[in-house]
This record gives structure tokens, C-alpha cells and sequence, in this order.
């Protein structure tokens, strides 16, 4: 079946089945790898991108779902101006170690500051809470997000 | 004096982990990959009498123990595990072979059709059959017989999940000849080793390369090379390349996990009440092959007094063979095991003897000078007390332990001490492991250093780069530092044991020191540097006397605590860390581990929970098997205390593990204010909280 949709700014369309994984096709059909699986359930947001600027298990999304809809992978995110604030703010607070979450995180951070831009140290957590991380403990994400929003994200 | 290498600098991953950028094994692109899916065995012990293998489509394989092409065994410390069950089976889900074929969806169908017969065995769930023992004395136990009073106690924790981000992945491919191989690892050549051992082929036949790599946490130190051994047999018959990996409910289902404990404590006291001494049995829960839980058992026997001297001990203890998935490292390596059981005694020591349980401890904290409970000596200043006064500053703890002292207060604050070796024990740096470093410059100056250790986030990389250039003091971008590859590579040993910057670390500097006192402008020049150990470490492993470890870092963590009456769920409501690292390096990257270890012991403590139930684990997913959120974490405050340790690079000690071993205990402490009940189970799940709460004892 074919699907169109915007990816990172163009018109894509892929030749798939229609229950295909929105992150296999980003891996497997259109090789953006930067998007990752780390449970294929929805519980680890690895694998988060923007579907019409929301963030999305990408994991649980079927492909037919995705059509005529816009999809910004980290990919695209990373050549914005919000992504190199947010990066800046993640290398500043050492919120990336093993870095397999790191590019959902930063895409779940751009949606955190989107709705809301100056967040308490608190409501960063609850936004992020959908984001696993197994190596910081948190606090230098939760500090990233928190420096990323004094500077602000400039949308 | 030292130079402050406190401040932090710019990791050189961060920006490929940040875009996207950075290929892991999974990201790897290569045409004509096959697929392999293990088949697994489906009885808990057994006679494998025959496998059934459905007809297989062209261009499809079964690859098991019959194509072994030398040894079926995998290369780890102790070498039980056959690369492919072959005659029996020992756990349920043990690798009987792997199906291998071009389309994933079809391997899968063709693995749910292959089995076997078997003829089935009784099993053993239940820590009862010892598969190593170790023992050994302090002083005179003999005086345990002159003793006024006895208190003993019993104490459990559970299995623990790795959860590394990213799961168990490889990729193997014929490079010419050459078997190559680049995988989510911690040990490239613990790989190495295994492939050359199952293919009795020589050590230049293969290749070993990390690609980034997603958390590791112990959980990719032995695995891969059952991966890779079982990848190699196929190989040498498909010469294709080969992809291997695993979901995340395979990854949790069949791959290793921190040793569940149960551990028997005895204080024999006199009339004064004071103690005589103790008697200690640690039992391990190995699973179906030792691997290497004979090492995990002898780092938690020596830490089983962890941060106390007493002058007569009696220590023992037992690895158990069960027909359960092995288990095997875990950041802490044995050690949190017998911390929790010995900090939670000492506490419930104190109030047997209705005395404070914080002065009580203090009583028997060690002192730089006093002896090891191995028979060893402390001999680097130990600054103890100052950590614990900075953390309960930093807690305000005193105030706080006095007002969750009113009866239903339902909060608690808890305090542990605590220690890690650092390093292999003994003298395994120099008699086993033997690292070699290689270091060359170029005619322009430029210089290249390789190790073996892989950066799985510790920002090790970062680290070991910046000791070589601080050291030689030339610019950052005139020294190259890739990641691990065993074509250029020395063994520098596994990335392990909290070795990296205290050994590895230490060679570096070492290394770059020699370099630039032989140093000539426009001339190519080399070096390969040995460890060389402090002459003073004496071990014996057989009779575990001596010392333990080249040096020890120290920490202090305490919890806060609240329990809710209706749900009788815990939140954690902050922390506060202290640790000695010796002379920190890069404080940012320090902190990351301090934190993220703090919040895996955090998780083992209450919200973790593994359970086997006849041989299979009920919990095999990630919604599950949960791991702590940004929610259920809480704000997190660490400070380091400057004392630098003069065999260590820079005066650093060890510190991946260290955040790990002292988080039960605390969290576990606080409970118990909180809901005035002894804890001597982890994990705290809201079950055995209401248990406890309920209980009219």
C-alpha cells in the first residue's frame, strides 16, 4: 500500500503494509537510524519523533496512521536552531551518556518547552516521565531541560 | 600538589549521541546480512534426545552443537556454558541452535516449528546445590563459644534486570578471511578470546570492533561472547554476514541478571555488649552455569563487613546451582548484595541492644591501619566521618531522623556507608589481566593511544583522552583516541570492575609521561607501556588472605522517604551523596555516574521486581519490569571529597560501582522509619510494604 507523508520537511512516499511500525519504516525503508527501539511496547520513548509537531512512540504507530501527517525525526530536529539550544543545554547538564535515549529525549524536551517554556523542575519530570533513561538518574536531563528553557527554545 | 582536574570537558560523543549521528550495531547498514534467532530449549533440565527441524527454504540454515568446528564451550571465567546445549539442557530458553535465514518473518515461523524431545529431569528452582564454596577467618572465631548473647538474622534481595537502553545486538561478517565483528559490548576481547576459542583458529583470524554502544551495566560482559561463539560456528559454514538481535522481552526473558542473594548474619556478644565478632554466610543464586558467579561470590564475601572492623570473623559462602538462566555481572559485582544484608544488621544490632544505631555503627567504622576482613590492611587515609558529616549537612538529617520519629509519621530519612574495591581482586591486575598500552606519535606530532576499554556511557573516552593530553600538554585535536578495535589494539583488559580510571586510567598518564620525557620533535616514536601494581598487594585466592584490591573508594548516600497509608506505595523524596573518589576527574561526568547509579540501586530497592517461577521469569517486559522514571526519581544532590590516591591517574579511585552499592541500604533504612517495621527483603514493592505494615509483630 502506498502512504505519503511529510518527513523532515519533504514529501516522502513508501510502498509498505499498512501495519508496518512508523519506526521501521524510518529504519528500514528510508535508513534514519537516529530513531531507536529500545522496548517495542510504547513504555521507553526511544523511538520518539513528531507527528504533526506531537511526540509519538514511534514504536506503536502504524504507518497507515502516519498518512498526509508530518514527521519530524531527529533527523530533520537537528537542523533546527530549538535543537542546538537544547543540545547546547544537554551537553552543558551532562544529560547524555550512553546516548540511546538521548535523541528521543531531546525531541520529548522540545515538545516539554514547547507547551510549556518555563517549567518547574517538577513538571519537567512529569513530561519526561514517558522517556526512560537507564544511565543518568535524570537529574542532568531534568537540568537540561530546565537550562534549556532559560535560554529559551525560540520557536 | 595536584592539579585540579575537577572541571569538566566536552565529551567527544556528545554531539554524534545528540543528532542521531552515532551508529550503533543495530544503526549498521550492510546488504545481504542474514538473520539468526536462537532456538531455545523449553524444559528446565533435561536429555535433549532429538531436534526437529522443519524442511528449510533455500538459502536457510540450522546451526547447532553438531557444527561445532572445535570446542563447545564459551570462553568466561569459569568455561561450563556450551555455546549450543547440546546433550542436556540446563535452563529453560538455553540456546539449542539458531535458524538463519534472509527474511526475519520466516526465521521466526521456521524457529516456532523446530523441537525437540526430550527426556525431562527434576529441577532444581531452590538455592540448595553449592557449585563453589568459599570460606575464610579473621582472628580467633573460636571465641565465639565464650559469647553472653547471639543475634542472628536472615536477609534477601532479588534479581536485578540491566535494562541497558539498548538491547543485545551483533553483527559478524568475513572480512577476506577474517571474522569480524562489531556488537554492543563492554569486552572486545572477551569476544576475541571466545571465538578463537570455539574455533580453535588463531587470534589474527579475527577482528573485533565497537560501534556506540547503549548501556552496558555488567549485562554486556560475558552475554556477547555466547553471542559471538555461537555467531562464529555459523560463519565458517554460511560465509555470510550475520545479524543477531535481541527484543527487549527476549533481551529481559534469556539474558543474565544480578545474583539474588540470601545472607545469614551472627553477632556473638559479650556480657558488655560488645561484639565479639561474626559469623557470615552469603549464598548466591548462580543459575544453571558458574560463568563467572565464582567471582561475583568472592567480591561479596569481601565486602561483607563493608565499612566496619571486627576483630573475629567467620566467613563463608555458596554459589547455588539452579536450572534458571545464569546470572552473572552487575554493576557492584556481588558487593550490594552483602552491604544491604551487613548495613541492615548493624542498624537492627542497635536497636536488639536499645542503643542509637547511628553511634553504634560509628563505633565499629574502619580506621585507616585497621584490617580487612580478608587480613589485608587499609592503607590510604580514609575520611569517612567527613563524608558522613557533609551528607547529613547537606540532608539536614538530624533534624529530620527526629521529626520522622513521631510514631505514623509515614516518612523516613536512612543513611548508609559503604566501600568498593576498585579494580580485579588481588593481584589479578598484574597476574591475570596484564595491560598494555600503546602509544605512538606521528612526525607531525600527532599522537594515537588505543585501549580496550568501551565507552557505554561512563564518558570513559572523554576521560582516558584528556588524561593523555593534559599529560603530555599539547592541544586536544593533536591526540586521537578511537574507540576499541583488536586490530590495533593492546588488552588493556575488560571494561569491569570500576578498573577504567584508576588502572587504566593510571597506565595512560603513565604511558604519556614516558612519551614526553623521550620525546623528539619529527620523529616517529612508540610505546608499550605494562601495568605495573603496587608491589604491596599480596592475594591468595584459594584461601582469599591478603589484600582484596589495589585501593577503595568510599561513599555515603542518604534517602528521604514517604509511604502512602491508602496505596502503601513509596516515593522517594531526595537524596544526598557523598562520595571518595580519590582526586575527582571531571566532576560532570562523575556526577552522572553518582546519579545513575544511585537510581539503578534506587530501583533494585523497591520498584524492581524479577521473579522466577519454575525456571521462567513472570516478568519480561518493559511494562513489567519497571525501571525508575524521571517521576520516581527525586531531585539528587552529590558532592565528592578531594582525597587523591597516588596510584590512580591524577589521584582517582574507581567510581562506576561505588554509586551503586550504598542505595538499598539507605532506601531500606528510611523505610523503616517510616513505617517502624525491620526491611530485610528488597525489593520494597507496595506489597510487602502493606505486609510489613499489617504485620502484628
Amino acid at each position: 500500500m502506498k502512504i505519503n507523508f511529510k518527513l523532515n520537511g519533504s514529501n516522502v512516499t513508501v510502498d509498505v503494509v499498512p501495519s508496518k511500525r512508523l519506526l521501521d519504516v524510518l529504519r528500514e525503508d528510508l535508513h534514519l537510524t537516529g530513531t531507536k527501539e529500545g522496548c517495542g511496547e510504547g513504555e521507553c520513548g526511544a523511538c520518539t519523533v513528531l507527528v504533526d509537531n506531537r511526540p509519538i512512540n514511534s514504536c506503536i504507530a502504524p504507518i497507515a496512521n502516519i498518512a498526509n501527517k508530518e514527521v519530524i525525526t531527529i533527523e530533520g530536529f537537528r537542523e533546527t536552531k530549538a535543537y542546538r539550544v537544547i543540545a547546547d543545554a544537554f551537553a552543558d547538564m551532562g544529560g547524555s551518556q550512553c546516548g540511546f535515549c538521548t535523541p528521543g529525549m531531546i525531541l520529548a524536551t522540545y515538545a516539554v518547552l514547547r507547551d510549556n517554556p518555563h517549567p518547574t523542575e517538577e513538571e519537567a519530570r512529569i513530561a519526561l516521565s514517558g522517556n526512560l533513561c537507564r544511565c543518568t538518574g535524570y537529574q542532568a536531563i531534568v537540568n537540561a531541560v530546565l537550562k534549556a528553557s532559560e535560554k529559551g527554545i525560540k520557536l | 600538589m595536584l592539579p585540579n582536574y575537577k572541571t569538566s570537558v566536552k565529551k567527544v560523543d556528545n554531539e554524534d549521541k545528540m543528532s542521531g549521528l552515532a551508529i550503533f550495531t543495530g544503526d549498521i547498514q550492510m546488504d545481504g546480512a542474514l538473520f539468526a534467532l536462537p532456538v531455545r530449549s523449553t524444559i528446565s533440565y533435561g536429555k535433549i534426545k532429538e531436534i526437529h527441524v522443519p524442511t528449510l527454504p533455500e538459502g536457510y540454515y540450522f546451526i547447532s552443537a553438531k557444527d561445532i568446528v572445535k570446542e563447545n564451550v564459551c570462553n568466561i571465567i569459569v568455561s561450563d556454558w556450551p555455546v549450543f546445549a547440546d546433550k542436556e539442557t540446563h535452563y529453560k530458553g538455553e540456546t539449542m541452535g539458531l535458524i538463519i535465514g534472509p527474511d526475519k518473518d520466516v526465521c521466526i515461523d521456521l524457529v516456532n516449528k523446530t523441537y525437540a524431545d526430550y527426556e525431562e529431569y527434576e529441577p532444581v528452582y531452590e538455592m540448595k546445590n553449592s557449585y563453589v564454596h568459599k570460606e575464610f577467618k579473621k582472628g580467633d572465631p573460636s571465641l565465639f563459644n565464650g559469647a553472653a548473647k547471639v543475634y542472628s538474622e536472615e536477609f534477601e534481595t532479588g534479581y536485578q534486570e540491566q535494562i541497558y537502553l539498548e538491547t543485545q545486538a551483533m553483527l559478524m561478517y568475513l572480512d577476506g578471511d577474517k571474522i569480524t565483528v562489531k556488537a554492543s559490548m563492554q569486552c572486545p576481547f572477551y569476544i576475541h578470546k571466545a571465538i578463537c576459542r570455539t574455533l580453535g583458529c588463531k587470534e589474527d583470524k579475527v577482528r573485533v570492533i565497537q560501534p556506540a554502544v547503549g548501556g552496558a551495566f555488567g549485562g554486556k560482559e560475558h552475554y556477547p561472547s555466547l553471542m559471538a561463539a555461537q555467531l562464529a560456528t555459523a560463519i565458517v559454514k554460511i560465509k555470510k554476514p550475520l545479524f543477531m538481535c535481541f527484543d527487549r522481552h527476549e533481551d529481559i526473558t534469556f539474558t543474565t541478571k544480578r545474583h539474588p542473594s540470601k545472607t545469614n548474619i551472627s553477632a556473638y556478644l559479650d556480657k558488655n555488649n560488645e561484639i565479639i565478632g561474626l559469623k557470615i554466610h552469603v549464598g548466591i543464586d548462580g543459575g544453571a552455569y558458574i560463568g563467572c558467579s565464582m567471582v561475583v561470590l568472592s567480591r561479596a564475601l569481601i565486602a561483607c563487613t563493608n565499612t566496619y572492623t571486627f576483630a573475629n570473623l567467620e566467613v563463608s559462602g555458596d554459589a547455588y546451582c539452579t536450572n534458571k538462566v545464569p546470572s552473572a555481572a552487575y554493576r557492584g559485582f556481588g558487593s550490594p548484595q552483602s552491604i544491604f544484608a551487613i548495613e541492615m544488621f548493624m542498624k537492627h544490632l542497635a536497636g536488639f541492644l536499645r542503643v542509637d544505631a547511628l553511634e553504634f555503627r560509628n563505633k565499629y567504622l574502619v580506621k585507616t591501619g585497621d584490617i580487612t576482613c580478608t587480613s589485608g590492611v587499609f592503607r590510604d587515609p580514609i575520611i569517612l566521618k567527613p563524608l558522613m558529616d557533609k551528607a547529613m549537612e547537606m540532608s539536614d538529617y538530624k533534624r529530620k531522623r527526629e521529626e520522622y520519629s513521631k510514631p505514623g509519621s509515614l516518612r523516613g530519612i536512612g543513611i548508609s556507608t559503604f566501600l568498593h574495591g576498585c579494580g580485579f581482586t588481588g593481584s589479578g591486575e598484574s597476574t591475570i589481566i596484564n595491560a598494555q598500552l600503546k602509544i605512538k606519535k606521528d612526525k607531525n606530532g600527532i599522537v594515537t593511544f588505543y585501549t580496550s576499554q568501551v565507552d557505554f556511557g561512563q564518558g570513559n573516552r572523554t576521560t582516558l583522552k584528556r588524561i593523555v593530553v593534559d599529560t603530555l600538554g599539547i592541544p586536544e585535536d593533536h591526540v586521537i583516541y578511537d574507540a576499541p578495535d583488536t586490530d590495533k589494539t593492546l588488552s588493556t583488559g575488560p571494561t569491569a570492575a570500576s578498573r577504567t580510571i584508576i588502572i587504566v586510567g593510571g597506565l595512560c598518564a603513565k604511558a604519556a609521561q614516558h612519551l614526553k620525557e623521550i620525546w623528539v620533535d619529527g620523529e616517529e616514536q612508540e610505546i608499550v607501556e605494562p601495568y605495573v601494581g603496587p608491589s604491596y598487594i599480596k592475594w591468595d585466592e584459594d584461601t582469599m588472605q591478603g589484600d582484596a584490591y589495589p585501593g577503595y573508594a568510599w561513599g555515603v548516600n542518604i534517602v528521604e522517604v514517604e509511604v502512602d497509608p491508602v496505596t502503601y506505595e513509596l516515593s522517594i523524596l531526595g537524596t544526598w551523596s557523598t562520595y571518595d573518589v580519590g582526586h575527582a576527574i571531571d566532576e560532570r561526568i562523575l556526577v552522572g555516574q553518582a546519579d545513575g547509579g544511585l537510581a539503578q540501586a534506587l530501583g533494585w530497592a523497591y520498584l524492581e521486581n524479577e521473579v522466577a517461577e519454575n525456571g521462567v521469569f513472570k516478568q519480561t517486559k518493559m511494562s513489567d519490569y519497571v525501571i525508575p522514571t524521571s517521576l520516581d526519581m527525586p531531585h539528587m544532590e552529590t558532592a565528592f571529597i578531594d582525597n587523591p590516591f597516588p596510584y590512580g591517574a591524577f589521584g582517582a579511585k574507581g567510581a562506576g560501582e561505588l554509586t551503586f552499592v550504598g542505595g538499598a541500604p539507605a532506601l531500606a533504612d528510611a523505610l523503616e522509619q517510616a513505617i517502624g517495621k525491620k526491611v530485610n527483603k528488597i525489593p520494597a514493592t507496595p506489597e510487602f510494604i502493606m505486609e510489613l505494615m499489617n504485620d502484628e509483630d
